[in-house]
């Protein structure tokens, strides 16, 4: 099977501070990885080079259709929740059902915790139905039902012949290739 | 995607304070015989002017509230990776910012234009003038605010970008606005076009930059 993401000798600079270099890496349907490393170490930067919104100082980066979650929660304030999710599309039933949110659906999302609304960007992820799975800190905000939640979502989502990139300084539920980058 | 982006857009504006270039409009207009006095011959004369002051003026509430929320939510990180172009985005943008900015500032320059006393027959040709005025101006607003998404005092130096852009599109339109025989508007309309043709490839730029 070919790789659901690659990077190829890939150089990334932020402000002029050379964060990477060299970085080789292919991710194949069913894999995890975790991005781990201290602050400022380039963790975000990774994810964002993996879709597409950072383009790479040197090198190449490859990669399929895929869903973010990210701190930014990009949904309407105002819109309840399950409208919010519906337009970015996908399966939004199942995304609520998965992260534990069909109670929330008709909620604003301005009254959402912050808990809730990480729960959101990830059932964001779950509707897409996106082979590629970046998430930028999943954990941060999650209560441990939540992290529960998550563990089965990605246990699901690999069998699947999906594959996951998580950037994360904690250690993640489950087995993950580790990629530990330095400042 | 597109046609879902210009309906939030116009559910956005009309959800927030789409009243408030509107309201803003009436009042500058409202200010003028103020200003100037209240002889009803001065202010026909320059009524048509000062309402164009007052939509330049107008154009620019807006603007903070067209990129930045959706530059810093995280929005045009989605749409991206979603694959809608830049480009595409801030089309969707003109327009959307134009169904919630346009048509309400035509109504109230109807009020406007009794409040200056400007004469029935005229109104035709300045709301015409107004109505490509304002397209144009909303597409100016999206470009400005793609230009300065994510700048500090955004707002001050929207007003310093966008006005000198707009003074072309004032001569005419104001010249429009008053003569309705004269080649103003055909002007006025090509300045419009080249506006608008080239907005959605600036503030894609633009946009992309803010996003990298």
């Amino acid at each position: 099977m070919s790789a659901l993401l690659r990077f190829e000798n890939v150089s990334c600079r932020r402000g002029g501070r050379l964060l990477f270099e060299g970085l080789d890496l292919a991710l194949a349907p069913g894999e995890a990885l975790q991005v781990a490393g201290p602050n400022g170490s380039g963790k975000s930067s990774l994810i964002r080079l993996a879709a597409g919104l950072l383009r790479p100082e040197r090198g190449s980066v490859e990669a399929t259709t895929l869903s973010l979650a990210d701190d930014n929660l990009a949904l309407d304030r105002e819109s309840s929740l399950e409208a919010a999710l519906a337009f970015w599309g996908g399966d939004v039933g199942k995304g609520l059902e998965v992260l534990g949110l069909a109670a929330l659906r008709h909620v604003p999302v301005r009254l959402l915790s912050s808990g809730q609304r990480k729960r959101a960007t990830l059932a964001r992820v779950a509707a897409s139905g996106a082979p590629l799975w970046l998430l930028d800190e999943p954990l941060n905000g999650l209560d441990s039902a939540g992290a529960d939640l998550l563990r089965t979502l990605l246990q699901r989502h690999r069998t699947g012949g999906g594959a996951v990139v998580a950037a994360s300084h904690l250690g993640l539920p489950g087995d993950w290739r580790r990629l530990e980058l330095t400042p | 995607m597109i046609g879902k982006l210009i309906v939030r857009e116009v559910r956005r504006g009309f959800g927030g304070p789409a009243w408030l270039p509107a309201a803003f409009f009436l009042l500058v207009a409202t200010l003028i015989p103020f200003a100037v006095g209240p002889d009803p011959k001065l202010l026909a004369r320059i009524g048509g002017g000062a309402l164009w002051v007052a939509a330049l003026t107008a154009a620019l509430l807006p603007i903070e509230r067209l990129i930045e929320p959706d530059r810093a939510d995280g929005v045009l990180d989605q749409l991206a990776i979603r694959g809608v172009a830049d480009e595409s985005a801030a089309a969707a943008k003109i327009v959307g910012h134009w169904l919630s900015f346009g048509p309400l500032l035509l109504l109230s320059a109807i009020v406007g234009a009794l409040l200056l006393d400007i004469l029935p027959d005229q109104l035709p040709s300045l709301l015409l003038a107004l109505l490509v005025g304002t397209v144009a101006l909303a597409a100016l607003a999206v470009v400005v605010a793609s230009l300065t998404a994510g700048l500090p005092r955004a707002g001050a130096l929207s007003g310093l970008l966008l006005l000198p852009l707009a003074i072309p599109l004032l001569i005419f339109g104001a010249a429009a606005s008053g003569d309705a025989a004269s080649g103003a508007l055909l002007l006025e309309v090509a300045i419009a076009l080249f506006i608008v043709a080239g907005a959605p490839f600036v503030a894609g730029a633009a946009i992309r930059a803010s996003i990298t």
